[in-house]
């Protein structure tokens, strides 16, 4: 299981003067993101590589991988996703980076039910390795949700060949 | 049996099917699930990942298994609740396509004590709308849209008839090439497989008729 432990905590660790009631925090809220995959070895990985591809001197923003199903397997598990946009939900805003199928599909019936992940969860439509990278990199420089978004999903512009 | 398949005049009135029908319907899904699971996963090897079968055991014996717990006294609540534990349960991208279908249509008939065959069938075809948008799938894709379409539009009539539909709809899927999901990257390969999406539909619905006694 992935929980607060399993998230890189960046900005909010460093927050604590701010008061017991947070009301004076609001220039460290973060967006936070997490990353469901398929597999679990890979949505570490790519927070992993995300995290640290971001740490360029700062404090990064709350990530949290969501991958594999609860009993470890292939697959998509909606508690580790619910756990893991709970763990990084800093007030500003959630974004969820899916790779494939049910990833994406569990992610989108959850946000369409409602009540099972922050009110400002969003599915952002974007690769997965460097849509998670321009995310994070991103939130910890203090973009809003639409900015991770919109940072993500131009990961699709940059041809290769 | 009593014969539920009586025509409903108004269909504003008083229904007949109440929690312990929609709950029949689950625990007779869930034991043609378990029943069928080899046969899907069978499917599902040739065209997928070879875990349907066993991905829709888990989710709908824990269906069961919740509603046996604590059952539900609206119909509308007993597919809520089916809906939501296929989503956390089964897995795969079945659990969210079958969780949306019957949580919208849980949704759809509101708490209602009980509700009449053509108010289902309009609550399942709201629901069946809703995993066409989830998975932007048509029909003629090769998924369970497939068989759910021709399902829900057959109830109307009769749940044998639509029981009929559901399976002739899965076994159409036969020589069609699959658009969506994981099938879709074995292109013309995919011809000549029966859909497990669309077969696991069928005995979903074959279970709803089951429950009425068809």
């Amino acid at each position: 299981m992935y929980g607060r432990d399993g998230t890189t905590q960046g900005r909010d660790a460093t927050a604590g003067a701010g008061g017991p009631d947070g009301a004076d925090r609001t220039d460290d809220r973060t967006v936070g993101v997490v990353l469901v995959s398929h597999s679990a070895a890979v949505a570490a990985s790519v927070a992993e590589l995300a995290a640290g591809l971001a740490a360029g001197g700062g404090a990064t923003a709350p990530v949290a991988p969501a991958g594999g199903t609860a009993d470890g397997g292939l697959g998509t598990s909606s508690e580790l996703i619910a756990a893991a946009a709970a763990a990084v939900d800093r007030g500003a805003g959630v974004a969820v980076l899916a790779d494939l199928g049910s990833a994406v599909l569990t992610v989108k019936a959850l946000l369409a039910e409602g009540g099972d992940l922050p009110g400002d969860t969003r599915l952002v439509d974007a690769p997965f390795v460097e849509g998670a990278v321009a995310a994070v990199v991103t939130a910890s420089a203090g973009g809003d949700l639409a900015a991770v978004e919109a940072a993500a999903a131009q990961a699709y512009t940059y041809r290769k060949v | 049996m009593p014969d539920l398949d009586l025509p409903d005049p108004d269909p504003s009135g008083p229904g007949l099917l109440d929690a312990g029908f929609l709950r029949r319907w689950m625990t007779a899904a869930a034991a043609s699930v378990d029943r069928e699971a080899d046969r899907l996963t069978a499917l599902d090897s040739a065209i997928g990942d070879a875990d349907h079968g066993s991905n829709l055991r888990r989710g709908f014996t824990a269906v069961a298994s919740e509603l046996e717990k604590e059952p539900p006294d609206t119909p509308g609540a007993v597919l809520a609740l089916a809906g939501r534990h296929l989503i956390s349960t089964v897995g795969g991208a079945s659990g969210p396509l079958y969780g949306t279908l019957l949580r919208r249509a849980g949704k759809a008939l509101g708490d209602a004590a009980a509700v009449s065959r053509q108010e289902l069938a309009d609550a399942l075809r709201a629901g069946v709308d809703a995993v066409r948008q989830l998975g932007g799938a048509a029909p003629g894709d090769k998924t369970m849209v497939d068989a759910l379409v021709p399902a829900v539009d057959a109830l109307g009539t009769s749940f044998a008839a639509a029981r009929s539909a559901a399976e002739e709809g899965a076994l159409a899927t036969t020589p069609l090439r699959a658009r969506k999901g994981r099938a879709s990257y074995l292109g013309e390969r995919s011809v000549g497989h029966q859909d497990p999406g669309a077969a696991s539909s069928a005995l979903l619905v074959a279970a709803l008729a089951e429950a009425a006694g068809e």
